[in-house]
Formats: C-alpha cells, structure tokens, sequence
C-alpha cells in the first residue's frame, strides 16, 4: 500500500543524464539576519515529477517552495524554471501556482469567484472563464457548493477549492504547501491518492512540502530529505528507506537500528565490522571504508529475526540478548530485545499466523539474527 | 521596465500619513516651542518677534537672538501656575487611582460573565464613549447641583439634612474624570482578563491558595499590562483637563488645562500659553512614551 | 470557581448604573415641562420644538456635520494608510517617530493640540475656519482610525494576499480586491469612530476654528456656561440618539452576521 505511487508506472527521468530538469535550484542560499534557511542548495526536479521536499519544520523546505513561488528573494544563486531565470520575476508574473497550507481562500467570495480570480487576472473572457470555473469544480467535485462561501465549507472541501483554484490557470507547476497538514487522518489518506490521480491525470510537476514521512512516502516519486537548509539526500521512496545515505535520513525516516563499529576486513562487495555491541556483522555495502574506521550499520526492525535457536553463523550477524519489552499491534509484534552488551535492539515481526502456540515471552533468552544484505553500512 | 516607480508608489503608503502627522502634529509642537521663548505684544499674531520668511537666515538668526526665557521665569515665579501644575497632577493621580478601584471589579466580573453575554457588556461599555464628553460632563451638573437630582434624593430619604454642596469642588471633579474615563479603564482590564487562562486560578487553588490569595498572586500580576495602559490613558488626559474642572469645578480649582485655556482666550497672552503648553507637554512625556511602549507590546502580543 | 458570582453581578450592575444613569436623567429632563431641568413638571416637547426653531444651533448643527463627513473620510483613507505603514513595513527610518505621533494623539491633552495646531495656522497665515477645523479634525480622528484598522490588520491571514499574487494580480489589484474587502468592517468602524469624535469634539474646534464656522459643541459650551436648560437637554438627546442609533445598528448587524457565520460554520463542520 505504503509505496503505490511510486511503483505504479515506471518514471525516472532523473537517471537519464540526457533528460534535462524543468526546475532547478543551483546554489541556492536564503539568509534571514543571521539565520541560514537555506544554505547553498541544488536541487533539480523534471517534468511531470511529484516531488517531495521532506524535513522538520525550520529546515528550509517552505523558503524553498517561497523563493520558487516568487514570495521571497534568494540571497545567492538561481533558480531556474523552463529554461527562465526566475531572478527579479514577482509572483505575479510567474507560471507557478500554490496551494497554501491555511489554503488561503479569500473569505469574501464565493467558491466560484475564488476559483475565477486567477482567471479574471489575466483578463481572460467571461464565457471562457465561466467554463473553466465548471471544468474546475467538477474536477474537485464541488459543483453543488459553487455559490457557498469558504466559512461555509468543511475543511476537506476547503481544501478542494484551494486546490481547484491553484489548478485553474493550468500552472506549470503546482507547489503545495503541507497540503493535507490540516485535515483529519482517514480525509488525508483518501486526499493523499486523489492527488496522485490527478497530477498523474493532468502530467502536472508537483512540489510538495511536507513533514510528514508517510504523506512523502505514499505520494511523491522522489523524496529530499532536507536538515539545516541542506538536501541530505534525494532518491525514489524505497532507494531512501532501503538505502539511506546518512544516520540522519535513516533515523529521520522509519524506525532503524544503528550499530556501531570497526570495520575490521573491506573486501570488493562486503565488509566486515566489529559491532561494540559484541558481535560481528558482515554486510554487502556499496560503502568501502578502509579498515579500521568507525562505521554504523542500520537495519530497520522488520528485517530482524527473533528466535529462541541459535541461529546458523552465529557470531556472525546474530547476538544473544533477553526479551525487554513486547508490543503486540494485532497485524504484527514489536520486540525490544536487550543483548548482552546492554544494547537495546528493536525489531518487528509480521503475525501471519494465528495464535502462536508457544509465544516467546519476557525476559527470555532470545537470539537476534538477520542477512548479509538486510541493512546498510554508513560512513561516519 | 521602471522598477523605481513601485518601490515609490509603495513608499507612498508611509510617505502621506507621515507627512501629515509631521506638518499637523510634531511642526506645531515646535511652533508652541519657539513662541513661548517670544514676548508677548499688541498685534496680530500677539507676540513678537514674528519671523517673516522674505527676512531669509539672516532674518531667522536676529529672530533667534531675540528669544527669551521670561516666560518661563515667569511661571516658575508665579506661585500660580506651579500650584496649578501640581494640583493637576495629583487631581489626575487620585482619580486615576479611584478610576482603577471602580473599573477593576466591573472588568473582572465581565471577564467572568457566559460567553454569550460578554459582546452585549463590551458594547454597553464602549457605547457611552461613543456619546459626546461634553454632554456626559454637562449631565452631571444637573445631579450634583445644590438643588440637584443627588440632593434631592438623599434628602427625601432623610439621609442628609441639609444639602450638600458638591458641584463646584474637587469632589465633583473626580466624579467627572472617573465617570468620562472610566470606559477607558475597563477595556484593556477587560481584554487581558478576558485572555487569561481560568486554569491559572484554578491550578492556584488545587495548591492550596484561597480564592482571595490566588487572585492577588496570579490574576492581578497577570492583568498588570492592562492595569498599566488603562492606567496611562486615563492619568495623561486627565492632567491636562479642561473640559471637568471649567464645568464641574469651582473657581477656586486650579488645573492647568483651565489656566491654559484662559490664559489664551481671556488674557490672549500666547507666548505665556504656549510656555504653560510646553512645560505641560514636558511633564507628560515621559508618561506619553510608556504608553506608547505599552499598546505597541499589546499590538504585538495581539498578534 | 468560574462562577459568575454575586460580586461580580453587583458591580457590573452597580457600574453600568453609574455608566447610563447620568445620561438617562439627561434624556429624560428633556421631556420635561419646566424650565427647571432637576424639577419634573410633566411630559412635554416643546423643547425639542425650541430647539429647530434656534436657527443659530442649527446653522452650528449643520457646521459639525458637515466638517464631520469630510474629516471622518479624510481620516479614514489616512489612518488606513498609517495602519498598514505601520503593520506592513516593519523597518523604516523613523519608524518609532511614526508611532509616537500615532499614539501620542489618543492620550495628548486637547488643550495642547488645540493650541499647538492653532498657532500653526496662524504662523502659515491660514485663516481660521471651516477648514482649519477640518484640518484639525483629521489629524486627531485619523490615530483612532489608525489603531482600529491597524488591530484587525495585526490578525490579517498574509497568506490569502499571497494567494493572490500567486494568482496573478499585482500588488494594487491585490490590496483593492482582496486586502481591503477584507478589512472593511473595520475601515468602517474606524469611520464611524471618526465622525462621532468630531461631532463631539469641543476643545480642539473652540481653538481652530474662526468665525462663522462654529460648532454644535461649541455652541452647546457656551450655553452651559449660563446655565442648564432643557432646551440644551434636547439637543443633547438628539446627539446622543443619533449616535446611539448608530453605533447599536453596526453593532447588532455586526453580531447577527457573526452568529450566521458560526452557524454556517457549524453546519459545514457537521456536513464533513
């Protein structure tokens, strides 16, 4: 469920090095004062992308849907859209269109004239208008509530008409701020896949903001990951769960386990590290540190195996600990498991079987164990 | 194209409102300045030197030459004035003081009205400012004459004997101020009571405070930026007074506004008014620039 | 403990006595057969008659409303502009100067700025008169429409400005279609709160204004001095009824629109 968007059709211009990039930030730094929103940052995002840019709040990622929204000047650098500097262009003049985060509806028109104004500013004819407004409305499904005014709709309609409205001039490119931030849990997830149809229906480039891992991860084709006005990494969905770059992306994202270590052996395709937590890990890695550094390895809890045997190899990839705690989620089981080193290890398993017989209980002994290419090595 | 035109038109914004405050407001002050440093004399304008712009810098030195302090020696010599000045201040500090007494509880007890009720309460306080000061001050008159409304009333319920004299004393006076400025007090109390979080009191309470101890410990510190600014928008009107003393007042009270005012209209003395004005205007600046420090935290937090 | 106790209803009762009560007596004196305003003698009009038939009043009548009209406009248009100088631009040189001298007006004595704009005039020449009194109006009405406008623009959603830009509108078709209907029942109120405070205005108008354009409050002064009246009760009623009227219909419609908008609002919210 949690990846449809991204594997349902097969769209990756970014690894073609003769596609070019419809928008592009290239070194682009935004200072307020002192403070650093963004700090030299590039960035590229092609046609017919959605794109996500992720990271906590104050990381830089609205400035950056600002200063390509016209709403604010960077400090250096450029951006780029279509082949046009958009250095000195005001919003006005721009082919982007937002959709705020308040969605920004003008309280004192109607649905319809809300969805009109863009239209009437660029002095477009009534009948034209009028039929474009329709199209718009029954695009968003909203052409009974035409005549009501926003304080009259409900939050998720309030978000069909912003939507509606920053669809109408057919933007180039639409930028959505914390899209769904404002609506309730189960009207984000319908919205989340309404969204996906729609700009995969009208071939629209999305730039989406969000702090929300999940919304990210569902929607977007690429993700950036962005801390302290920086992109840490930008990759499909399952490249930046799988294959995090960096201790920040795979805390930042999921729930990981990172252990620490040496590398003691760095062979062509694997490496070996003594974890401090007291037993050896051998893992494929496209990393090769040099023998001796410190290196992290993270693995997410579900590729981690809780059992009661020793397992095949051990001490290798496997380490021996006592059952801390057990948090039964119906679906599946979250064990935090504590190895004799006193590490703490979580690690999750998928009930696929009703009723265990002989469920495994607190404070046993249990052993971890998982595969050479289940997690990933990180440089430090 | 021009991007020099919008950055203009846009300035514009700042620009005309500045500038009339500039030419009407602060140009004025500066004006009342310079001719309370003239002599006063018998023409039109009555005081001298009069600067005549034709007379260029040459002419606007010697005029500066020409100034004096005698006004101001003057109104320091003339026991007057320095009673009228002090009398203002504490007449303006006692009713100030009375004015917060009297509002505090209104406010509070509005603060703590249903929710429902609470838009008609602030409007029926805000109403009566919206009616003329002095038709408000004028009502007066007719209660607290000798023969008034008051007297008559007290008398038939044999509380007094005799009638009280009350019109034309400081009493009435306070009456006055408080009864005019009394809106001005309840609503900054009313809107930082009305924030507070009823929480506060409470969690007070469950740690052992009585209500009488809780409200002295949180709710009064807590409401002090409203006591602070109803406080200013009283005191600094009220010094300079004209309209209470001259209608309620008796000849014998001296408030500097009324010594203004006559000083200007009876004994068309201007250079004397304008240094009565200029001192006056030196005492409230201080008081003035709180104020302003006060709304504009208010503005801010109210944003 | 958030109970609205006996204390609290006593002394809003007691303060909202001591609020109308001079005034209802007012009101009610008007109506009153004699000559005497403190000795009820029977219900009677023919003050109110008096009052019409005092041409002098009523050429002052028309002064005030006249200088009203104008200045409240006059302040209105200034007082947005200071507003939004004052909530948009957060630096420019003499920023705290600018401030000050829309503060200082709320609180400054009358008989200062009176006096101060007075001698102004008269050092530029400008003969004093329905003019000068306008000028004078302006300048002190358009800080209190500065501070009303400028309150509603501090809890001003930027961001439906901002949606219109990105929509296409310039920046002056951005503050006409949008900012301003926006803020108009503000805009309003600040008018309304110009008009009465230069209908009421006394001291200010005795100062700068000269003959032939004397006001109704002056007129009322001088009339005070000699004594009380039921004459000048009348005319005071009327004051205050219009006024009245007024202020209670902006304010019930204002309401009425806000409990329909919380209606619709809960309607929406219910609706999903």
């Amino acid at each position: 469920m949690k990846s449809l968007g991204s594997i349902r059709r097969s769209f990756s211009p970014w690894t073609d090095p003769s596609s070019k990039p419809f928008i592009s930030f290239r070194n682009v730094t935004k200072r307020f004062g002192d403070f650093v929103a963004v700090d030299d940052l590039s960035l590229d995002i092609y046609t017919r992308e959605f794109h996500a840019l992720l990271g906590a709040s104050g990381c830089g990622k609205s400035t950056l849907l600002r200063m390509l929204a016209g709403f604010e000047q960077p400090t250096s650098g450029e951006i780029i859209l279509d082949g046009q500097n958009l250095a000195g262009i005001p919003p006005y003049r721009r082919p982007v269109n937002m959709m705020f985060q308040s969605y920004a509806l003008f309280p004192h028109m109607t649905v319809e004239t809300n969805i009109a104004f863009g239209l009437k500013q660029d002095g477009m004819p009534k009948p034209a208008i009028a039929e474009r407004v329709t199209q718009m409305l029954k695009l968003v499904k909203m052409e009974q509530f035409a005549k009501r005014k926003p304080h009259q709709l409900s939050g998720g309609q309030r978000q069909r008409v912003a939507l509606a409205r920053s669809l109408a001039k057919q933007p180039k490119v639409l930028l959505l701020d914390e899209p769904l931030g404002a609506l309730d849990k189960k009207l984000r997830e319908e919205t989340q896949f309404e969204l996906m149809d729609l700009q995969q229906d009208l071939g629209l480039t999305f730039v989406v903001v969000t702090h929300d891992q999940e919304e990210a991860m569902t929607m977007a084709d690429r993700i950036a990951v962005m801390a302290h006005g920086k992109v840490i990494q930008v990759a499909t969905p399952a490249e930046i769960y799988e294959a995090p770059n960096s201790r920040f992306v795979a805390d930042f994202i999921g729930d990981v386990n990172i252990f620490d270590g040496t590398v003691s052996r760095a062979q062509a395709s694997e490496i070996r590290i003594e974890a401090d937590a007291g037993f050896a890990i051998e893992a494929a890695s496209s990393e090769h540190p040099s023998e001796g550094a410190k290196a992290g390895f993270a693995i997410r809890p579900e590729k981690i195996r809780v059992g009661r045997q020793v397992p095949a190899g051990s001490p290798v990839n496997a380490a021996e600990g006592e059952l801390w705690d057990i948090a039964y989620l119906g679906d599946m089981t979250v064990y935090h498991v504590k190895l004799n080193s006193g590490k703490v290890v979580k690690a999750s398993s998928l009930n696929a079987v009703r009723a265990v017989e002989d469920p495994l209980g607190y404070d046993q002994k249990v052993w971890i164990s998982f595969d050479r290419d289940a997690g990933v090595v990180l440089k430090d | 194209m021009n991007r020099l035109l919008p950055a203009i038109v846009n300035r514009l914004v700042i620009i005309i409102p500045y500038a009339w405050l500039l030419v009407f407001f602060l140009i004025p002050f500066v004006i009342v300045l310079r001719i309370s440093l003239s002599e006063a004399a018998i023409a039109m304008p009555p005081y001298l030197p009069v600067f005549a712009w034709a007379d260029g810098l040459s002419g606007f030195i010697d005029n500066i030459r020409q100034f004096s302090f005698d006004n101001y020696v003057w109104l320091t010599e003339d026991a007057l004035y320095t009673n009228a000045y002090l009398s203002s201040l504490t007449i303006a500090l006692i009713s100030t003081a009375l004015t917060l007494l009297i509002a505090y509880p209104i406010a509070y007890g509005m603060a703590k009205a249903p929710a429902t009720l609470r838009p008609t309460l602030l409007m029926l306080v805000i109403l009566p400012f919206w009616t003329s000061f002095l038709i408000r001050v004028y009502a007066w008159i007719a209660i607290l004459k000798p023969e008034g409304l008051l007297n008559q009333l007290l008398l038939s319920v044999g509380l007094i004997s005799e009638p009280l004299i009350i019109l034309n004393t400081n009493t009435a006076i306070y009456i006055g101020i408080v009864y005019s400025y009394l809106p001005f007090m309840v609503l900054p109390l009313y809107s930082t009571l009305e924030k507070m979080d009823h929480s506060l009191t409470e969690a007070a309470q469950d740690l052992g405070c009585t209500p009488i101890s809780a409200f002295w410990r949180i709710t009064f510190p807590l409401s002090l930026p409203g006591v602070v600014a109803g406080c200013l928008l009283v005191f600094i009107p009220a010094v300079g007074e004209f309209v209470i003393p001259d209608l309620l007042g008796g000849s014998e009270t001296l408030m500097i506004g009324k010594t203004l005012w006559n000083e200007f209209n009876a004994n068309r003395d201007w250079p004397v008014s304008s240094a009565v004005a200029a001192i006056l205007l030196m005492i409230l600046v201080v008081p003035i620039m709180f104020f302003q420090n006060a709304q504009s935290r208010l503005d801010r937090e109210g944003r | 403990m958030n109970r609205w106790s006996r204390f609290n209803i006593a002394s809003i009762v007691i303060g909202f006595a001591f609020l109308y009560l001079p005034i209802v007596l007012l009101v009610v004196f008007s109506f009153n057969a004699s000559k005497l305003v403190t000795v009820w003698a029977g219900f009677s009009t023919q003050w109110y008659g008096q009052l019409f038939r005092n041409q002098a009043l009523m050429d002052a009548a028309w002064v005030t409303v006249r200088v009203g009209l104008l200045s409240a406009t006059v302040a209105t248009v200034l007082g947005t502009l200071a507003a939004l100088a004052m909530t948009r631009y957060q630096r420019f040189h003499g920023r705290v100067l600018f401030s000050g001298m829309i503060y200082a007006p709320l609180v400054m004595p009358e008989v200062i700025t009176g006096l101060s704009m007075l001698l102004l005039f008269v050092a530029i020449g400008f003969d004093r008169g329905f003019w000068t009194l306008t000028i004078a109006h302006i300048t002190f009405t358009m800080c209190f429409v500065a501070v009303v406008i400028q309150s509603r623009l501090a809890s001003f959603d930027r961001s439906i400005e901002e949606a219109a830009l990105d929509l296409g509108a310039t920046p002056t078709a951005t503050f006409f279609q949008v900012t301003l209907p926006v803020i108009a029942p503000a805009v309003f109120s600040g008018w309304v709160l110009a008009f009465t405070l230069s209908l009421d205005d006394l001291v200010i108008s005795s100062f700068t204004s000269g003959p032939g354009a004397t006001t109704l409050p002056m007129k009322i002064y001088s009339q005070v001095r000699l004594g009380v009246t039921p004459e000048i009760n009348a005319a005071c009623t009327i004051l205050i009824g219009i006024v009245a009227t007024g202020v209670l219909i902006t304010s019930i419609v204002s309401r009425r629109q806000q409990i329909q908008r919380e209606r619709d609002e809960r309607a929406a919210f219910a609706a999903g």
